[in-house]
């Protein structure tokens, strides 16, 4: 392996400490003072920050209760405690003789990352598995009775009709919109293209909250023979039709239908984003061939550029998914379930928050969690492909 | 002549008329909303925010009030407090998971990255409950304070960052860190060196990325910082979008308000974000 990499122009990048070389590979013995140093260190660091922490949150009054304060130190404590732990962590690992550090590190560098992964998603997951067969304030087991409740009401299985329309309307449409917008931009001028995608892009910046402010004004209704403030009210009075309150017309879903059009109105820039730089990546002359035999653009499109960027769509489409199957915020402040616009995680807010039922709504999150299973597996699958391609 | 562009392309005129009118039905709710923010309450509930051109109602109270109101500024320093740093602390954490995964082999390799993108699937919404017993009073007690929120996004982002850094530090070049180790490195020394100066464009690309979804988070804010003193401003929005009466021309203002600081950090890092995202993250 050295013999391929010594020539590597970028040597002088590190700075070239040559004499270590040979002691590295002799390997160097246990030095328990290291050891001991790191692991006290580590202990010490972990200590303080937990205590400063917890400091933080026990007693404002310390920190004058000023938010600002309590902000800057907290990441004062925050990013100066992990630089710290890290030194000591290498430090007690070099401590010990080459060979064993060598296969210790990886883990050790895993190891706080994983620590948090684990204390924040692994356990609760479980947790969260264990609570959606026990009762309200968990302290008895009540078998299945969890889901044979949430099952026999019509009101999940309408919000389950709801999840699906979301998933089977919103990804495609995002996609398709951020395509149609990556292929026509592909076409304007330089300047013209970064203005246009500017504008698309922009809605990603906002909050779904400021979202469903944004498109209240526009779905504003007010009754018939006042003036309509609301510009789709406006547009269809202007027609010659009635106003319509189209967060309450449950018909054909419509409300669900003018929420979708928020989060597609919110996605389609990031969909646009991605699609454009795969657009991009299609190769030249692989267009130039299709020019040459004389076809046209659209045929161009469909059978050069659109099998080269198919990945890419998909992958778009997945992440946009696993988005769409966990939309909230958008329901919650707009019908708030009501008039058969319901989606699971909002239920399982209301359940959780409103109505204080921690059995239930535990087995709201399986559901939602057995839902996405086969995404999961999918995303995995196709992970290693990719490493397996790289 | 007009026919092609200084490039060279040809012009396409169906581009030309769909793109701009594409831009515009997209730009037109905001600029709905931002007219809307500049009119009286009488103006806003008698009058299309359209028509403001000519039916006039221009004001400047409703930021006024907004601004001057200390829930709602206070709220816009709780959202600075809480974002800040719930953006950089899970950088660190996942640099070095991401170095690992990427350039030491070591077994179970596989497994554990399988597990971050497994991760990433999985709804946040699991969580919440054990996480209120943890942190909140059956637990340790500090529901309601920053820190719960600090570590739970910490958390909560750790997989997309892991992912995110593995992801573009597979493109650096591996001969650069085989080099460094010849120099007799360590992996500690190289990292610092050499690997996380280099990732920097996807740490800000994360960065971007986490700070949008931890400012506008609605959802761990309002379960785990609540709606009183330390709410951050989209609680407070949410708050004001459920006022009817009195108070409504404030939502407009308060809407604005409540996106300046994202819209700025978001135009400002945009090159690194789409860099980042598009570098390995999604690749055919």
């Amino acid at each position: 392996m050295a013999e391929v990499t010594t020539t590597t122009p970028t040597r002088q990048g590190s700075d070239g400490a040559a004499p270590l070389e040979l002691n590295k590979h002799k390997g160097s013995p246990a030095r328990p003072v290291r050891v001991i140093v790191g692991a006290v260190g580590m202990a010490v660091t972990a200590w303080f920050v937990c205590n400063a922490f917890l400091a933080f949150a026990y007693y404002p009054g310390m920190f004058a209760n000023s938010g600002i304060l309590i902000g800057i130190l907290g990441l004062v404590v925050g990013i100066g405690g992990s630089v710290l732990f890290f030194y000591f962590l290498n430090l007690c690992i070099e401590g010990f003789p080459t060979r064993f550090a060598e296969g210790l590190i990886p883990y050790a560098f895993l190891l706080p990352g994983f620590s948090l992964i684990a204390l924040f998603l692994l356990y609760p997951t479980v947790q969260t598995i264990v609570y959606s067969f026990a009762n309200d304030n968990s302290t008895a087991w009540v078998g299945l009775d969890n889901y044979t409740a949430i099952f026999s009401t019509g009101h999940f299985w309408s919000t389950l009709l709801n999840n699906l329309l979301w998933i089977l309307i919103v990804p495609v449409l995002s996609v398709a919109f951020g395509l149609a917008v990556a292929v026509l931009a592909d076409k304007l001028s330089p300047a013209g293209e970064n203005a246009a995608k500017s504008m698309i892009f922009l809605p990603m910046a906002i909050s779904f909250v400021g979202a469903a402010t944004i498109w209240g004004l526009v779905y504003a209704y007010n009754s018939p023979g006042e003036t309509q403030t609301g510009l789709l009210n406006a547009i269809v009075t202007t027609l010659g039709g009635d106003p319509q309150p189209w967060y309450q017309i449950d018909a054909a879903r419509l409300n669900s239908l003018a929420l979708m059009v928020i989060l597609i109105w919110l996605q389609t820039g990031f969909a646009m984003v991605l699609i454009s730089s795969a657009i991009k990546g299609v190769p030249e002359d692989t267009i130039e061939a299709g020019r040459m035999d004389g076809a046209t653009e659209v045929r161009i499109f469909w059978q050069i550029v659109f099998p080269q960027v198919r990945a890419t769509l998909l992958a778009v489409l997945i992440t946009v998914l696993i988005l769409v199957l966990k939309v909230f915020d958008l329901i919650y402040v707009t019908t708030n379930g009501l008039y058969n616009s319901d989606v699971i995680a909002n239920l399982f807010f209301r359940k959780l928050f409103t109505d204080q039922q921690a059995g239930q709504a535990s087995a709201i999150v399986v559901v939602l969690l057995i839902l996405v299973i086969p995404i999961l597996i999918y995303q995995v699958k196709s992970f290693r492909d990719q490493e397996a391609n790289r | 002549m007009s026919m092609t562009m200084k490039d060279g392309r040809r012009r396409s005129i169906f581009a030309t008329i769909a793109m701009p009118l594409l831009a515009i039905l997209w730009t037109v709710p905001t600029i709905g909303l931002l007219v809307t923010s500049f009119r009286s309450r009488e103006a806003a509930a008698s009058t299309g925010w359209w028509t403001s051109l000519w039916e006039g109602g221009w004001t400047l109270d409703n930021y006024a009030q907004v601004l001057g109101d200390p829930s709602i500024s206070g709220s816009l320093i709780n959202s600075i407090v809480v974002a800040v740093p719930a953006t950089v602390l899970p950088i660190m954490f996942a640099a070095f998971a991401a170095y690992a995964f990427t350039f030491i082999k070591f077994p179970a390799k596989d497994v554990l990255f399988i597990v971050i993108v497994a991760l990433m699937v999985v709804p946040i919404q699991v969580a919440f409950q054990p996480m209120l017993d943890l942190l909140g009073p059956r637990g340790l007690g500090i529901n309601g304070q920053f820190v719960a929120v600090w570590m739970l996004h910490t958390g909560f982002g750790m997989p997309l960052a892991v992912y995110i850094l593995r992801n573009y530090m597979a493109t650096l070049p591996h001969s650069v860190v085989e080099s460094a180790k010849i120099d007799g490195a360590s992996h500690f020394q190289t990292f610092w060196r050499l690997v996380a100066p280099m990732s920097s464009p996807a740490i800000a690309a994360f960065a971007t990325l986490q700070f949008l979804w931890v400012w506008n988070d609605l959802l761990i804010a309002k379960l785990f910082l609540g709606g009183g003193e330390n709410k951050t401003v989209i609680v407070s929005l949410q708050q004001m979008l459920g006022t009817q009466g009195q108070g409504t021309e404030l939502l407009t203002a308060g809407a604005f308000v409540s996106m300046v600081i994202p819209m700025l950090v978001f135009f400002g890092l945009q090159r690194f974000l789409v860099r980042g995202m598009t570098a390995g993250s999604v690749k055919g």
